[in-house]
């Protein structure tokens, strides 16, 4: 009776917390036995050597043993709830300051290269972070507006890299010109993509699009007479500043705006140049939102045939996903291309579509800030937990679980809507669905 | 006014839709055997039959989705059975599917805007105000996310979104489906008012066959994906055979 009268004070019961921890105990025994009781090593004469590490088995053992059994005796019934960590004050705060998160980050990524003007590695990585920003918001127009699941999109920055590497070497093109053709090479390869699969959705579409990936790296690979195959394009032309090249001398950048010669001043461009793409396709993806075609790709996203039911023809619009998303693909594959000054097929694997997409599904699909947050966390989360070495994925991927659990929609899950009558209100991440587009 | 005048079925030469002799398939299942209606200008006609018997599909096959294997579907005297579904839509056929399918993270706002997809832009705001004066509960809601309204508010915002591009022929796909019957009637006045009010053709198919008939002009049967009987919705109020399986089955 006391028991239901008080339940937070229930007796504590060591038996069935015995009963879960040896039952962990032998799932974890299970689980690695092989993966760690047993290791083979390359003898001297290249044969395997057999070596059992029964203590390292035993120690993991115990960890799952006493971790259970510790759980269910002291945190039983106890959620691990986010509400008790954080008081809602500073929620409400939180919430006063969200409209102002953008625009401070904005003036922030406009005040880097002159914060850090004398640390090139920040830069690099301020760079890098930049280029997968864009290329987030790029895919955010496929997977987070119209929910078509793209594993391929790597395979349209490649389109754009060798575009601009081809066309500058071959024909001596500026960057300038061929940016815009990059992206409309890209864009043509959108379609080319969009055609076979428009009948596709959800993990069929996602299986095709990943072979299309792969397709378009084993041709650039195998491809030796036109790309270079593996070994790539090298020498590839670097932007300049309005035909002002970056270089020490007469006619160069430094010596035009009288000032002294330093490399970083091509870097802080770039860094510029990325930022600017970046919010082009970031100003372009929120005015497409207010328009007709964007809210078709929302409606797409959610009712494929309540959509064709009120006259909209999904084909184009599908296709329209595909080629503007491939469109700024292609775009940042020409700036990486002119930033790297080499490029190879090894910079285009699954995994850059993957940690592309795992950007746009941590953001929380559809937004925006979210996409740039989710960039900045993912690889800047690459550089912090380098000092991990070989432990770093592993911890990386605990982070990403972690996330999952207590922020299953995304970091910034809420959404927007693009037209309102009086006031904007933002719909709750507990609206948004979860898993899908 | 005129009102009075549209109400009464007037058969002219050519029907506003005229199914003829349809087959449709599911892969190798026939679901239609061969499906003769006509709709008329002005009319509310309603089908009625029990679950499974092709009532959506023969919706869904007159917006080309899926497509009759045999037959004709004419709208206007013009054949429409191969078309796609889109361009089918900018004839002025509009449809509250099966189910409602409003789009639930968009707003009401957004999934009216939606509706008005072939409808001229430069009328939006004419044609919103339209559908909120017959659907006020909507204009209090028209801020909120489609999946957070009540399902009777779903079912409004559903034909709603079909009536904001100004259709000439409506399709509604069971309206009354889940409801209360209090909002069942709200809604079939609805239908009625359009209707008298502003001529729109009906085609209405139901299970809630009683409403549905008192409501219609005229009404069709359908069992086993055939049409099985037809007549004005008083004569099938009034007939044994159909207030023993669709009015009185359950009661006695």
């Amino acid at each position: 009776m006391s028991r239901a009268a008080h339940p937070g004070k229930r007796p504590l019961d060591i038996l069935a917390a015995l009963k879960s921890a040896v039952l962990a105990a032998l799932v974890a025994f299970g689980l690695f036995s092989l993966l760690i009781g047993l290791r083979t090593d390359q003898g001297p004469t290249g044969a395997l050597v057999l070596t059992e590490r029964f203590g390292e088995l035993g120690a993991f053992v115990a960890v799952a043993f006493v971790g259970v059994f510790l759980r269910e005796l002291l945190l039983r019934d106890k959620r691990i709830d986010i509400v008790r960590f954080v008081p809602p004050v500073v929620t409400a705060a939180a919430r006063r300051i969200i409209p102002f998160v953008g625009p401070a980050l904005l003036v922030f990524a406009l005040v880097v290269p002159v914060m850090f003007f004398h640390n090139r590695y920040l830069l690099d990585l301020s760079i890098q972070i930049l280029t997968y920003v864009m290329l987030g918001w790029g895919l955010n127009i496929v997977v987070g507006l119209a929910g078509l699941l793209d594993l391929g999109y790597v395979a349209f920055y490649a389109v754009g890299a060798y575009s601009y590497a081809l066309l500058a070497q071959n024909f001596g093109l500026g960057f300038w010109i061929c940016l815009p053709l990059a992206g409309i090479l890209a864009a043509f390869w959108g379609v080319l993509l969009g055609f076979p699969v428009l009948r596709l959705r959800g993990d069929y579409l996602a299986i095709v699009t990943l072979a299309f990936g792969e397709i378009i790296r084993l041709v650039l690979t195998n491809w030796q007479s036109f790309t270079g195959g593996p070994n790539g394009i090298s020498g590839i032309a670097r932007p300049s500043f309005f035909g002002l090249p970056f270089t020490d001398g007469e006619g160069g950048f430094a010596a035009t705006f009288g000032l002294e010669f330093t490399p970083t001043h091509r870097v802080v461009f770039l860094y510029y140049l990325i930022l600017a793409l970046a919010l082009v396709t970031n100003i372009v993806t929120v005015r497409l939102r207010r328009l007709p075609i964007g809210r078709a790709w929302e409606a797409l996203r959610e009712d494929e045939i309540a959509c064709r039911t009120l006259g909209i023809n999904t084909t184009n619009t599908k296709l329209t996903a595909f080629a503007i998303g491939a469109m700024f693909g292609g775009f940042a594959g020409s700036f990486f291309a002119t930033r790297q000054g080499f490029i190879s097929p090894e910079s285009f694997v699954f995994g850059e579509s993957a940690l592309v997409l795992a950007i746009v599904v941590l953001g929380g699909m559809g937004s925006q800030i979210g996409v740039a947050v989710a960039a900045a966390v993912m690889l800047g989360g690459f550089e912090f937990f380098r000092e991990f070495q070989q432990y770093r994925m592993l911890v990386f991927g605990f982070a990403m679980v972690g996330i999952m659990i207590w922020r299953p929609r995304g970091l910034v899950a809420t959404r927007m809507p693009s037209v309102f009558l009086k006031e904007r209100k933002i719909v709750a991440a507990e609206f948004v669905a979860e898993g899908r587009g | 006014m005129s009102a009075q005048v549209a109400t009464t079925t007037v058969a002219t030469a050519v029907p506003l839709l005229a199914v003829r002799g349809v087959k449709t398939y599911y892969g190798n299942i026939i679901a239609l055997r061969g499906v003769d209606l006509e709709v008329h200008d002005g009319e509310i006609v309603t089908l009625i039959g029990a679950n499974g018997a092709g009532k959506s599909t023969l919706m869904m096959t007159i917006f080309g989705n899926p497509r009759a294997r045999e037959g004709q579907i004419l709208y206007e005297g013009r054949d429409i059975t191969h078309m796609p579904t889109h361009e089918i839509v900018r004839l002025r056929i509009a449809q509250s599917p099966e189910g409602r399918r409003i789009f639930g993270r968009m707003t009401v706002l957004e999934n009216l805007q939606l509706g008005a997809t072939i409808a001229d832009p430069a009328r939006f705001e004419e044609d919103l105000a339209r559908v909120l004066r017959l659907f006020p509960r909507l204009k209090e809601r028209i801020d909120q996310r489609g999946g957070t309204l009540s399902g009777g508010e779903q079912q409004m915002l559903a034909i709603a979104r079909a009536l904001v591009s100004r259709p000439r022929l409506l399709l509604l796909d069971e309206p009354s489906l889940g409801l209360a019957p209090l909002l069942v009637k709200q809604i079939f006045a609805a239908i009625r008012e359009l209707n008298e009010r502003e001529k729109l053709t009906v085609f209405l198919v139901e299970q809630n066959a009683f409403h549905a008939l008192k409501l219609a002009h005229r009404g069709y049967v359908m069992v086993n994906g055939e049409i099985t009987l037809s007549g004005t919705g008083r004569e099938l109020l009034k007939r044994p055979e159909i207030r023993a399986a669709y009015l009185e089955g359950g009661r006695r």
